[in-house]
């Protein structure tokens, strides 16, 4: 199993409680995924060339601000750091290849979840409704957001292989189901230069659909390659600083239930997860029908 | 008739479904409301005696579920698997249905007023089912025994590998899967869709119907197919 949710905001003030929103939806897909849980949000966007840098480690007690400051020393940047848990969001005016040089030269184990300028991510190992609170999910504000529970069946329980997972920046995706040819997408990305973090079906998934969208394809594009490449069963939910981008396989084998109204686009794995959300019973409710791309878009 | 409602708000789909199996039957037949459903799944499964159920709302995966003698009526959308292995009495969901609707069904008749998606009619055994709207792809797949009439559009593969259940179909076919086949309607058929259209409800002419059923030719195995159907 495993358990997708997203949920986009049409509305200003609905993007000030987007985690309120969101929380009982994450809540409610715990049962198709105890065992891990992640959400991204897309806030803001940061000023470039200032970056949000989600972060993580697996140290209780680690001392981030130490990181901060040495980044600040070592780098010659200013950074601003928001803790939470094993979390840690650093604002800093530095790329993603320097940054990620100069923490695999620091060696301190800390992890990078996501890089961007709008992206905030959050993932562990728990029961969800726990991952959810102690990384206070309710106070997130933001666009959109695309979250997971996880229910292991191919990989083992870890912080890193919870979902989402992100490539590049600014990216990220969630996947319920599984894939059958990992590994040659691997295969076929490794001989691109690109390195995986996890032994992971969806990293690979992920790293392939973002590995072509930089290569030139839109995401439709990518998408079109991901049905001839990728074999398997799949619901994917894709978040992107300004698109929501949900698909299932062609065989349809996971389930999706949208529910959109003038004031927002929930997406989830089962429909009585959005069965609090306002105004859901005047919503237009829809399965998304196998092998067909839809995306929202964040209005201005 | 003495009717009773009960809230999913305040108790759980366990303790619903121990009534409905217990003691409802101790008390008589009688109409049940339920309420604040919220998509929950499980929903009245294994009923076994002559009761009218109303479900006011939007239900989960598996309502009515190995249903005898009852008759459910959904007034919203339905997950999947609605009905699944329904045996006899009726399920009729007043919106639309997710996947696999009435998959394995023995007997009895399955109504969805909207559309139902893929897999409708998977494995049927018996059943019949009437869908107002449109089936999703792969539907009546392997379906062995019973009645699958769609009013609007089915989708890709539809009735791969039938075995002797029969498809009917007003609108567009998307295609036909591997073994199933349109035939002309007989008068044994118009007359099936017509009882089929009444006991659902619609009134629609059997006219406009076409009849999908099994070739055969995947009953015996033929070794010089090469796999190639």
């Amino acid at each position: 199993m495993c358990g997708i949710i997203g949920l986009m905001a049409k509305k200003e003030e609905l993007r000030q409680s987007l985690g309120e929103l969101v929380l009982p939806m994450f809540d409610c897909m715990a049962e198709r995924g105890p065992d891990s849980a992640g959400l991204a949000v897309f806030a803001p966007a940061v000023e470039p060339p200032l970056r949000r840098f989600s972060l993580f480690s697996d140290r209780d007690g680690y001392d981030w601000n130490g990181l901060a400051r040495s980044l600040e020393a070592d780098l010659g940047c200013s950074a601003r750091i928001v803790t939470r848990d094993n979390h840690a969001e650093v604002v800093a005016a530095v790329g993603d290849d320097p940054f990620r040089g100069w923490l695999r030269r620091r060696g301190n184990g800390v992890r990078v979840l996501a890089v961007g300028h709008s992206i905030e991510l959050f993932k562990d190992v728990g029961r969800p409704d726990e991952v959810a609170r102690r990384y206070g999910f309710s106070a997130l504000r933001g666009t959109h957001c695309v979250g997971h529970t996880r229910m292991a069946t191919e990989s083992q329980v870890s912080p890193a292989h919870a979902h989402p997972f992100t490539a590049g920046e600014d990216f990220c995706l969630v996947h319920n189901g599984s894939l059958s040819n990992p590994y040659s997408l691997r295969r076929l990305l490794e001989e691109e230069n690109l390195e995986f973090e996890t032994d992971n079906d969806s990293e690979a998934a992920c790293r392939f659909l973002q590995w072509r969208m930089r290569k030139g394809d839109t995401i439709e594009q990518a998408l079109g390659s991901a049905f001839e490449k990728i074999d398997g069963f799949y619901t994917f939910l894709i978040g992107t600083a300004k698109q929501m981008v949900l698909v299932r396989d062609p065989f349809a084998c996971k389930p999706a239930v949208v529910a959109e109204t003038d004031d927002y686009v929930a997406i989830s794995s089962e429909f009585r997860s959005l069965a609090h959300l306002p105004g859901v019973a005047e919503a237009n409710i829809f399965e998304p029908l196998p092998e067909q791309i839809y995306v929202w878009r964040v209005a201005a | 008739m003495k009717s009773v409602q009960l809230d999913l708000s305040a108790i759980s789909v366990r303790e619903l479904n121990d009534y409905l199996h217990h003691e409802l039957i101790a008390e008589g037949p009688r109409v049940v409301d339920i309420l604040k459903p919220n998509g929950m799944h499980n929903i009245a499964v294994g009923l076994d005696c002559p009761v009218e159920v109303h479900v006011r709302g939007n239900a989960g995966y598996f309502i009515g579920g190995m249903n005898k003698q009852a008759h459910i009526t959904v007034y919203g959308n339905v997950g999947w698997s609605v009905a699944e292995n329904i045996m006899s009495g009726s399920v009729r969901v007043k919106g639309s249905a997710s996947e696999c609707t009435a998959a394995s069904g023995h007997g009895g008749l399955v109504v969805i007023e909207g559309d139902s998606s893929s897999r409708c009619g998977i494995s049927m055994k018996g059943c019949d089912i009437v869908v107002g709207g449109s089936v999703g792809h792969m539907s009546g797949f392997m379906a062995q025994a019973g009645n699958l009439l769609v009013c609007g559009d089915a989708g890709a593969h539809l009735g791969d590998s039938l075995y002797e259940a029969v498809i009917y179909v007003r609108g567009r076919i998307q295609s036909l899967g591997a073994d199933a086949r349109e035939e002309p309607m007989t008068k044994a058929d118009y007359a099936k869709v017509g009882e089929l259209l009444k006991r659902a409800g619609f009134e629609l002419s059997s006219k406009e119907f076409k009849r999908v059923a099994s070739a055969r030719a995947l009953y015996h195995w033929n070794a010089e197919a090469h796999q190639e159907y």
